[in-house]
């Protein structure tokens, strides 16, 4: 069952994205931002870990979860250094992501031509 | 008087095309006019390195065409007229420092193909050039990357969005007499209605083509039944019904002759081209092949092109400003 809701709520998200790209002017990189963004906030009350629980990869997959691990990991911090912390925890969770793309990135740029 | 009405330069001395060349990539080929073009790539790359590399194979391989054809060699040019869509032109600019010929690099955008062939016409017709080579040259994933996102990113375009064609064409010009006569040309104005998306290239291009088409009338005193075809640019799909429309709200009625060059180029039902073809190789390499040959073989006595340029800038895009267009319209005349 556990597939089925990852499915369904992995699916919505991602269907939400399509609708605001078909019927809204933005572009990929603001439909990114907007989902980032609605990510922290949902998680900032509470409601993201609550999807994780219930979906999760579905939950964690979309680029939403990359919002909700900048909050939390910039709460983490701050909870032990104050406002500092803020800035210090932000990309503490969110670091062996960036990293991952940076890297795998680089490995297909030196092993594969772009196709245009 | 070599001026009619406001914005067309008649030649009255008698401008020719003495040859013309084109290459294009591999999807192009695939397309409704496969087998038109002097050369045809079956890679994108073009053997090269880079994109900007394989754009400058392109324009390199479409003036050399156009030299053998005509039977002459780079010296004997009096003037180069080139420019495409990159920054600071490269492919143009670069392609004149191997050339080493006197010089004019020119930014029209999709315009390009058509401001290139008018001016040389005119330094031809007014004697400062006895030959004259005008080209111009576009590729998908450098226009891809410099206008909207590295074909890489993999983000996903509207039906609007045109595609880039990746080719390059040219024409060589001379007073001597030949097959097909540069009879006039009317220069655009630049004209912004508002549009700032850049995946509707078409919609905001179709006034800029309306009102060159319709002074060209004007001009030259002409209505569409003078021209066996007149065709845009790349307006696509989305832009070239509103340019037919456009021109009959001021009264000349083009159905029947009117085509775009964008949708000429490609199999829309069989490739993912979107609205259809754009970029300045889209109305260089439609013109400069198939649409010379058909004027060649008697089908075309005359033909109205005008070419399509949508001023985009990026970087204005993003301090909202909006789409300035241009066009630049050519008569050529089969004799």
């Amino acid at each position: 069952m556990e597939f089925v809701y990852a499915f369904i709520v992995g699916g919505l998200i991602c269907v939400v994205g399509q609708l605001l790209f078909e019927f809204t002017k933005l572009t990929p990189g603001h439909v990114m931002c907007i989902f980032v963004v609605i990510g922290s906030i949902l998680d900032g009350f509470g409601i993201y870990d609550k999807l994780i629980e219930f979906a999760g990869a579905g939950a964690t997959v979309p680029i939403t979860s990359f919002g909700h691990s900048l909050l939390h990991g910039a709460m983490a911090e701050a909870n032990q250094h104050g406002f500092v912390g803020i800035g210090m925890g932000i990309f503490s969770l969110t670091s062996s992501g960036i990293s991952a793309a940076i890297l795998f990135s680089f490995i297909v740029a030196l092993l594969f031509k772009p196709k245009g | 008087m070599g001026l009619l009405g406001k914005q067309t330069w008649e030649f009255t001395n008698g401008v020719y095309v003495q040859s013309s060349g084109t290459a294009v990539g591999p999807r192009e080929n695939l397309g409704l006019l496969k087998g038109t073009y002097d050369y045809a790539y079956e890679d994108l790359h073009c053997n090269e390195d880079n994109w900007e590399l394989a754009e400058r194979a392109l324009l390199r391989n479409a003036i050399s065409t156009t030299l053998k054809k005509a039977d002459k060699n780079v010296e004997d040019i009096d003037v180069f007229l080139a420019g495409d869509l990159l920054n600071q032109n490269v492919t143009a600019n670069f392609i004149a420092r191997e050339l080493q010929l006197p010089f004019l690099c020119m930014f029209g955008a999709c315009s390009t193909s058509m401001e290139t062939a008018a001016l040389g016409a005119q330094l031809i017709d007014s004697g400062y050039a006895k030959l004259a080579l005008a080209g111009t040259s576009s590729h998908n994933a450098t226009a891809e990357r410099q206008y909207r996102y590295p074909t890489e990113y993999g983000g996903q375009k509207p039906d609007s969005a045109t595609f880039t064609v990746t080719g390059a064409g040219s024409i060589l010009l001379s007073s001597k007499k030949s097959r097909i006569k540069v009879k006039c040309a009317t220069i655009g104005t630049v004209q912004d209605l508002g549009l700032k998306n850049p995946f509707d290239m078409g919609s905001a291009m179709a006034p800029a083509a309306a009102y060159t088409i319709v002074q060209h009338f004007k001009d030259t005193n002409t209505t569409p039944d003078d021209y066996d075809l007149i065709v845009t640019g790349d307006l696509s799909a989305v832009g070239a019904p509103i340019c037919e429309q456009l021109v009959k709200e001021e009264g000349y009625d083009m159905s029947g002759k009117y085509n775009d060059c964008g949708l000429l180029i490609y199999d829309r039902d069989n490739q993912e081209v979107f609205a259809g073809g754009s970029g300045c190789a889209c109305s260089a390499v439609v013109t400069y092949s198939h649409l010379f040959q058909e004027l060649k073989k008697g089908t075309y006595k005359k033909i109205l092109v005008a070419a399509t340029g949508a001023l985009l800038s990026p970087t204005m895009i993003q301090q909202k400003e909006s789409i300035p267009t241009i066009s630049h319209a050519v008569v050529f005349e089969s004799c």
